[in-house]
C-alpha cells in the first residue's frame, strides 16, 4: 500500500472541536477538588472541614466518615487474589494515610478556583510515622497495615527445569548482576478527570475509558445502584498507556457527589495530583545469576525479582511483577529457569500498569544479561543470541511460566530471522567504519541490540454487534476504547474491507454502556486483536446474510454476491443491482435480522516479538549521549493497517528512551515525591527522541484468530533501555556490571567512560 | 493548580508603578509584580506564594524595553524580553553571549514573554542571564520612589531565588560593557533536555592584546552554587601568557576544587564537579578562539559564530 | 495618586479576529480558563498548568506564548490566534492540519492545537525548515504519543507543499 489511510479520529481532533472530559460543560456544574495527604505515613487524628465549608462558593466538603458503608476498598481488577485484599485503598483515608497524595477530603465549590481556596481550611492533624521509601527496609520496618504481618505483601515462586539436568556443571561460568529499575510511569499528557452527571435516578459518568463495564459494575456497587442505572461514557481520550481508566478513588467520589448534591460535579486532575496520586510503576530490583558455557549458550537463568509495588494494592493485583516474571525467559532457550517474585509495600504511590508492564523491566534485565554474557566472553552478543534463540521448528514453545492466569506459550514466529533483519536494518555490518570515524571526531561510537517477545489479544472473550439499514449506512457497535491508538480506523478498515464496502459508509459506536452491552476493554494490545476478530465474525456474518438475501433476487450463487456502496451485485455484473433498501425490506420478509452480534473468544493470548537496534555516540567529557541511529524490526502477524502499528512502535520507542534516559519518580527519605513537577520529571521532547526507523514484518501471523493478528501496544517501549544500555557498553568497552541501573544518566556514562581510556582494547567486533 | 486570589493593579508608567508601590508598601499590602509571568505564574498557580496585589508591569514595556549603547555600555531595559534580545543587532554585536545564552533558555513560547529583569530577580543559580551578568561585572539599577541605585552582581545575587531587590523597587535597566576590542566570548552548558535550566553552565570572556597573549580572561559559573559564581580570580594567573589548546586543558582542571556544588536527583555534586572542568575548557576555548578570529578580522567583536 | 486596585475586570480580547467580552471576572483567571470555560474555545488544552508542556499555547500578535502562564486581563490588546481559528467555521482544513492529517501526525490529539500553533508561528519564520530546525523549535511542546517523527514529518510536509504552491 502507498497511501497512507488517513485516520477517522483526526479532522475533529485538528480543528480541536471534539470534547476532552475538560471541555465538557453542564449547567449548574460543580467542580471538586480532592484534599491529599502531605505525609508518606501518618496517623490522621482530627480532620476539621469547618472552615473550608465555611470559604466563599462552597458547596460541600466530605471525608470518610461521611462515606456509605457499602463503599469498601476498590477491588482488584485482574488477578484478584485474597492474600492481597488487606492491602486496597479506600476511596477516602480513613485513620491513617500511607502515601503522600492520598486523598483525605473532597472540596466541591462553584469553581476550581473557589475549591482551591478552600484547601487550606481543611484542617488535619497528622501524627507522623515512619516513612518507608524502599524495599530493604520495608522488611525491617513496621507493617504498614496491622492485619498483615510483614510489607512483603505477595511472594511467588516459579521454578522450571526444561530437561533432566545433571548435576550443577562446575566448568559452567556463572555471572552474577544486580539490576534496578526506577518508578516511572505512562504521564498521558491529559491529566485523568470526569464529570458525573445525575439526572431521574440515574448516574452518567463522562470521562471514563478503557474498562467501562467493569468500572461500571464496581461504582454501582459502591453506589447500591444497578448497573443500569450507572451509565459510563468515554469521550476524546488524551493518552492512556495503562495508568488511565482504571478505578481510582475519584471514580467513586466523584459520583456519589454529584447524586448526594443533585448537580453535575466535575473533577479535573491537576498534574501535580496526577504525578502523585495516579498509578507509579516499573520500579523493581533484581538479583540475576546465569550459567552459560565458553561458547555462549546459555542454561540457568535465577532472578529474585523484589517489587517496589508503593503503599496499596490496586486494581491490577500483582499482574505487573507476574508479567516479570512469567516473561522473563524471552526468546531463549533456557535449561533452567528459577524466579522468586517479592512483591514489597512502601510509603508511595500505589502501582499499575503501563505500557510492557513488567516486559520493560524484565527484557531491560534479560537483554542486558546476554550481552553481559557476550562481553565476558568477546563474544559478538549478537552471535550469543543466535546460538541461543528458539528456532521455527521449536514453536510452539513454552518455559512452563505462567501470568495473566495462563501459561505463556510462544505460539509463532522465526526469532534469528529478526534477528537477523535488524542487523541489516542498523547497517552492523559497517559499523566499524562508523565507529572508526567516531573516535576520530574524539567520540565513542556503539551499537546495541535487545530482543523481545511481547503478548497480545488477552481474553476471555469481546463481542461486536453489526447492522445495515435501508440507505446502506453500516453501523457497529464495540465496547473498545480510543484512547489515542486509531481503534476506531483499524476496525473500520477490518469491516471495510470484509464489506467490501467505503469507510465513509461505516460508522462506530463505541465508549457509551448504554450502547453496549459489554465489554472487556482495551488493555494489554487486545483491542485489535480481540474486538477487531469480534468485528470480523460478525462482519463476515452479516455479509453473508446479505449475499443469501440477495442471491435469489440476482439469480445468482450467494459467492457470487458482492457488496458495493450502493447494494448488492454480482462479482462483473456491475448493471444488476439490489439495492439495501430491497435487501433490507427481504430481511424483515424473511426474518433474517440484518443486525448481528458475534463473539471471540480467545483461550490463549498470542505473542509478536522483535528487536531493537541503537547507535549513539558518548561525549567523553560530559557523559552526554546523542542516539545516531535507531532501529526496531516488529513482527506483528498481520497488519491491519501498517502505519497504525508503525506509529505505535515510534511512540512506544520515544516512551522507552523516557524511561530508559530520564524520568523518575523520585523520593526522597520522609517519603516526598522530589520530581513532582514536570519541570522535574523529565519527558522525552522533540529533541531527546531520534529518527526511528520501523520496520513491520508479518513472518509469523497469530493462529488463534481469524485475521492472524498480533497486538502492536507495547513492543515499542519495551526493547528500547537494554539497547540503549547494551550500545553504551559497546561504546565505552564497559564491564558486564556496568549500566545495570535506570535511568542511565550522563554522570554513570561519564563515570563508565573515565575507566576505559584505552579505545580499541578487547575490540569485540 | 490555579493561582489564589488578589487584587489586579497595571499601572501606566514606570512613575507611576513607583509611586503605587511606595503607598502599597505604607499601607501594608504585600506586592509581586508581574513581567513576562514565565516564573512567577508557575509559582502562583502552584500556590506557592499568595502576594495581596500583583502589580502588573507589562504596560511599563515600552517605557522598559531600550536597549542603548553609549560609550562602552550597554543599557538594557528590564522589560526587554528573551526573544528580543536574541535577535538584537545592536546586542548580537556588542554582547554576543546575550544571544548565545538565550539559545539555552527555555523555549520559543517562554521566550516571547519572558524578561531580562524577570530572570535575573528571579535569580535561579542555573539561569543564563544571571550567569552573564556575573560573568561581565554588570549591574543592575533598582529605582524606588526614593532612590535610585546601581547594584554589581556579586551584591544583587544573595543567595538561591533570592536578590538584594527590595519591595519598594524596580529592577529597570541592567548595564553591561561592551565586548572589548580584541575579545571572545562564550557560553557552554550542559542540561538535560534542551530548553531545561542547565545543570552546569559555564560563560567565559577572553581579551587578546596585539600579539595574542591573554590581556584579560573572565570565567563564571551556573548551578554550582546558590548565586552565579564569578571565578575569575582563579586563572587570573593566565594574564600575559600566550594561550594553546593545552593551556586550557591545564587551568581548567583545579577549578572542580573551587566548587562544592549540591547534589539532586538529576545530577550528583561530583558530575556537577566534572562538567565545571569540561565546559569551562570549552567556554574558555571557544571564547578565545573568537577572540583570535576578532582580532584577525581586524574587527573588535564578532557575532558568535562557532570556531 | 489613587492606585485602581482591582478585584474584579472587564475587559476585551481580541482571538481569530473577533473580538470577545470578558465582563466582571476575577483577575486572577488564567487566559486558558477565560478561553476554555468563558468563551467556549475549548481547543487549547491544559496539561500542566506550569509551562512545561506547551498543550495551552496559543499565538498573541503572532508569537507563541503558554496561555496558562498568561492572565486573562495581560491579554488584553494582544491579537490572539487559537487552533479554532486556523480553519474556521468548519472550513477545509488548513494546510498545517491537512499535513497532521495525512502524516498522523497525531495520536490521542490532546498536544495536538499546541503543536499546530508554535509550528504556524516557527513556519512563518522558517518557510524552509530542515527537520533538525522542526525539533529545536517545536521543543516546548511535549507529545506523549507520537514519538515527535510524524509531527517533523507533517510540519515538512506542510512546508514542502507552501513551497510547491508559491514557486
Ligand atoms: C518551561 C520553562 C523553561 C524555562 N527555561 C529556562 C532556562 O532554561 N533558563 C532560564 O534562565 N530561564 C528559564 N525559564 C524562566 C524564564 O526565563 C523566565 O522568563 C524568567 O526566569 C523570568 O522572567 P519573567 O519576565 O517571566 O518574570 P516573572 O515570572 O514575571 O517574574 C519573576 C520574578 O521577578 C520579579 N520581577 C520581574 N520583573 C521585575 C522587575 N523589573 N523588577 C523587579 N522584580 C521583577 C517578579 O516579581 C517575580 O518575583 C523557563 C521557564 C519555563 C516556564
Ligand atoms: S498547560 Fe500550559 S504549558 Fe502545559
Ligand atoms: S498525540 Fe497524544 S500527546 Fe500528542
Amino acid at each position: 500500500m502507498n497511501a497512507r489511510q488517513r485516520r477517522i479520529e483526526d479532522p475533529a481532533l485538528l480543528r480541536g472541536n471534539i470534547p476532552f472530559v475538560a471541555d465538557l460543560h453542564f449547567a449548574g456544574m460543580l467542580e471538586a477538588v480532592v484534599v491529599r495527604s502531605i505525609y508518606a505515613h501518618a496517623m490522621l487524628d482530627v480532620v476539621n472541614v469547618q472552615p473550608a465549608l465555611e470559604s466563599p462558593g462552597v458547596k460541600t466538603v466530605v471525608t470518610a466518615m461521611d462515606l456509605p458503608s457499602a463503599c469498601g476498598p476498590i477491588p482488584m481488577r485482574l488477578s484478584p487474589s485474597s492474600e492481597l485484599e488487606a492491602a486496597l485503598q479506600y476511596p477516602l483515608a480513613r485513620d491513617r494515610v500511607r502515601f503522600v497524595g492520598e486523598p483525605i477530603a473532597v472540596i466541591v465549590a462553584g469553581s476550581r478556583y473557589e475549591a482551591e481556596d478552600a484547601r487550606p481550611g481543611v484542617e488535619v492533624r497528622y501524627r507522623p510515622l515512619t516513612a518507608t521509601t524502599n524495599v530493604r527496609q520495608a522488611m525491617k520496618n513496621p507493617v504498614l497495615f496491622d492485619t498483615l504481618d510483614s510489607n512483603q505483601v505477595y511472594q511467588h515462586r516459579q521454578y522450571h527445569r526444561l530437561v533432566e539436568s545433571k548435576e550443577p556443571d562446575p566448568t559452567l561460568r556463572q555471572l552474577h548482576l544486580s539490576f534496578s529499575i526506577q518508578r516511572h510511569t505512562a504521564m498521558p499528557l491529559e491529566t485523568r478527570g470526569l464529570v458525573a452527571v445525575p439526572e431521574d435516578g440515574r448516574i452518567t459518568v463522562y470521562g471514563a475509558t478503557k474498562v467501562l463495564h467493569f468500572n461500571r459494575r464496581v461504582l454501582a456497587g459502591f453506589l447500591g445502584l444497578d448497573v443500569t442505572a450507572v451509565r459510563l461514557v468515554e469521550v476524546a481520550v488524551g493518552g492512556g498507556f495503562g495508568v488511565r481508566g482504571e478505578f481510582y478513588p475519584e471514580d467513586y467520589l466523584i459520583p456519589w457527589l454529584a447524586l448526594r448534591l443533585q448537580r453535575p460535579v466535575r473533577w479535573i486532575e491537576d498534574r501535580l495530583e496526577h504525578l502523585q496520586a495516579a498509578n507509579h510503576s516499573r520500579q523493581q530490583e533484581h538479583e540475576v545469576d546465569v550459567s552459560y558455557d565458553d561458547t555462549g549458550r546459555i542454561y540457568h537463568l535465577h532472578d529474585e525479582i523484589i517489587v517496589d509495588t508503593g503503599a496499596y494494592i490496586r486494581t491490577h493485583g500483582v499482574t505487573v511483577p507476574e508479567l516479570t516474571q512469567g516473561m522473563l525467559p524471552g526468546p531463549y532457550r533456557w535449561q533452567e529457569v528459577d524466579t522468586q517474585l517479592r512483591v514489597v509495600l512502601t510509603n508511595k504511590t500505589p502501582t499499575g500498569t503501563y505500557r510492557g508492564p513488567g516486559r520493560f523491566e524484565g527484557t531491560f534485565v534479560r537483554e542486558r544479561v546476554m550481552d553481559a554474557i557476550a562481553s565476558t566472553l568477546h563474544l559478538d552478543p549478537l552471535t550469543v543470541r543466535q546460538k541461543n534463540l528458539l528456532t521455527v521448528d521449536t514453536l510452539p514453545f513454552s518455559h512452563g511460566m505462567q501470568a495473566l492466569g495462563e501459561e505463556i506459550v510462544w505460539d509463532s514466529g522465526d526469532y534469528p530471522l529478526a534477528l537477523a533483519q535488524a542487523a541489516h536494518l542498523m547497517a552492523k555490518e559497517e559499523f566499524p567504519r562508523r565507529r572508526a570515524a567516531a573516535s576520530a571526531r574524539g567520540r565513542r561510537r556503539g551499537l546495541g541490540f535487545a530482543m523481545f517477545v511481547e503478548k497480545s489479544g488477552l481474553g476471555p472473550w469481546e463481542d461486536c454487534r453489526v447492522a445495515v439499514d435501508a440507505d446502506g449506512r453500516f453501523t457497529c457497535w464495540t465496547g473498545l476504547s480510543t484512547l489515542g491508538q486509531g481503534t476506531m480506523t483499524a476496525l473500520t478498515r477490518i469491516l471495510a474491507e470484509t464489506w467490501g464496502v467505503s469507510a465513509s459508509q461505516i460508522r462506530i459506536v463505541h465508549g457509551d454502556t448504554d450502547q453496549v452491552p459489554e465489554s472487556h476493554g482495551t488493555f494489554a494490545s487486545r483491542a485489535t486483536v480481540m474486538g477487531g476478530s469480534a468485528a470480523f465474525y460478525s462482519a463476515r456474518t452479516l455479509k453473508s446474510r446479505l449475499q443469501a438475501l440477495a442471491a435469489p433476487l440476482l439469480e445468482a450463487h450467494p459467492e457470487d454476491v458482492i457488496l458495493t456502496d450502493r447494494g448488492a451485485e454480482v462479482t462483473g455484473v456491475p448493471t444488476v443491482a439490489v439495492s439495501y433498501k430491497d435487501l433490507v425490506e427481504e430481511s424483515v420478509r424473511q426474518a433474517l435480522p440484518l443486525d448481528v452480534t458475534e463473539r471471540f473468544s480467545a483461550s490463549a493470548m498470542t505473542y509478536p516479538y522483535g528487536v531493537h537496534g541503537c547507535e549513539l555516540e558518548v561525549c567523553p567529557n560530559t557523559g552526554m549521549i546523542q542516539i545516531v541511529r535507531y532501529g526496531v524490526v516488529y513482527d506483528v502477524g498481520r497488519a491491519v493497517d501498517r502505519d497504525l502499528v508503525k506509529d505505535q512502535i515510534v511512540g512506544g520507542v520515544a516512551q522507552g528512551i523516557g524511561g530508559a534516559l530520564l524520568e523518575e519518580l523520585a523520593y526522597d527519605e520522609q517519603g516526598q515525591l522530589v520530581t513532582g513537577t514536570l519541570m522535574d520529571y523529565l519527558l522525552p521532547g522533540f529533541c531527546d527522541v531520534p529518527e526511528i526507523a520501523v520496520m513491520i514484518t508479518e513472518v509469523a501471523p497469530a493462529t488463534s484468530n481469524p485475521l492472524g493478528i498480533k497486538g502492536a501496544g507495547e513492543g515499542g517501549a519495551v526493547g528500547v533501555a537494554p539497547a540503549i544500555a547494551n550500545a553504551l557498553a559497546d561504546a565505552l568497552n564497559a564491564p558486564p556490571e556496568a549500566f545495570t541501573t535506570l535511568p542511565l544518566r550522563p554522570q554513570d556514562i561519564l563515570r563508565w567512560s573515565r575507566m576505559d581510556q584505552l579505545p580499541g582494547k578487547g575490540a569485540k567486533r | 493548580m490555579k493561582p489564589p486570589r488578589f487584587q489586579y493593579w497595571a499601572p501606566g508608567s514606570l512613575a507611576e508603578a513607583l509611586e503605587g508601590l511606595w503607598q502599597l508598601e505604607d499601607q501594608g499590602y504585600t506586592t509581586k509584580l508581574l513581567a513576562g509571568g514565565q516564573s512567577l505564574m508557575p509559582v502562583l498557580n502552584m500556590r506557592l506564594s499568595a502576594p495581596d496585589v500583583i502589580v502588573d508591569l507589562n504596560h511599563l514595556a515600552p517605557e522598559l524595553s531600550t536597549v542603548q549603547e553609549v560609550s562602552e555600555t550597554l543599557h538594557i531595559g528590564a522589560m526587554t524580553r528573551h526573544y528580543q534580545l536574541e535577535s538584537h543587532p545592536v546586542l548580537g554585536a556588542r554582547a554576543p553571549i546575550i544571544a548565545e545564552a538565550e539559545r539555552y533558555i527555555g523555549h520559543v513560547a517562554i521566550r516571547s514573554r519572558g524578561t531580562i529583569g524577570g530572570s535575573l530577580v528571579h535569580a535561579d543559580p542555573s539561569a543564563e542571564l544571571p550567569l552573564v551578568l556575573a560573568l561581565l561585572q554588570g549591574t543592575v539599577t533598582l529605582q524606588s520612589r526614593e532612590s535610585i541605585r546601581e547594584v554589581s552582581a556579586q551584591d544583587f545575587f544573595v543567595t538561591y531565588l533570592t536578590t538584594a531587590i527590595t519591595s519598594t523597587e524596580i529592577l529597570t535597566a541592567i548595564t553591561l560593557p561592551t565586548l572589548p576590542p580584541g575579545s571572545g566570548q562564550s557560553l557552554e552548558e550542559v542540561a538535560s533536555r534542551p530548553g531545561d535550566f542547565a545543570i552546569v553552565a559555564a560563560a567565559a570572556q577572553v581579551t587578546l592584546d596585539s600579539d595574542e597573549a591573554i590581556h584579560a580572561v573572565r570565567l563564571a559559573l551556573g548551578g554550582v552554587s546558590s548565586v552565579p559564581l564569578d571565578v575569575s580570580g582563579s586563572i587570573a594567573f593566565l594574564v600575559g601568557e600566550i594561550p594553546t589548546a593545552q593551556l586550557w586543558i591545564e587551568c581548567t582542571q583545579s577549578l572542580a576544587d573551587l566548587v562544592e556544588p549540591d547534589s539532586d536527583v538529576h545530577a550528583d555534586s561530583a558530575y556537577r564537579k566534572d562538567l565545571t572542568v569540561a565546559l569551562s575548557r570549552r567556554a574558555l576555548t571557544h571564547a578565545w578562539q573568537r577572540a583570535r578570529q576578532g582580532a584577525s578580522l581586524g574587527s573588535i567583536g564578532n557575532k558568535g559564530g562557532e570556531g | 495618586m489613587e492606585i485602581d486596585l482591582k478585584e474584579r475586570v472587564s475587559y476585551t480580547l481580541q482571538i481569530n479576529d473577533r473580538t470577545y467580552a470578558v465582563e466582571d471576572v476575577e483577575p486572577r483567571l488564567l487566559l486558558a480558563d477565560v478561553l476554555r470555560d468563558f468563551l467556549g474555545l475549548t481547543g487549547t488544552h491544559l496539561g500542566c498548568e506550569h509551562g512545561a508542556c506547551g498543550a495551552c499555547t496559543v499565538l498573541a500578535d503572532g508569537r507563541p506564548i503558554r496561555s496558562c502562564l498568561t492572565l486573562g486581563v495581560g491579554a488584553k490588546g494582544l491579537a490572539l490566534q487559537t487552533v479554532e481559528g486556523l480553519a474556521p467555521n468548519d472550513g477545509p482544513l488548513s494546510r498545517l492540519q491537512d499535513a497532521f492529517w495525512e502524516e498522523h501526525g497525531l495520536q490521542c490529539g490532546f498536544c495536538t492545537s499546541g503543536m499546530l500553533m508554535t509550528a504556524t508561528f516557527f513556519l512563518r519564520e522558517h518557510p524552509k525548515p530542515s527537520r533538525k530546525e522542526i525539533r529545536e523549535a517545536l521543543s516546548g511542546n511535549l507529545c506523549r504519543c507520537t514519538g515527535y517523527q510524524n509531527i517533523v514529518n507533517a510540519i515538512e510536509r506542510s512546508a514542502q507543499d507552501l513551497g510547491e504552491n508559491y514557486s
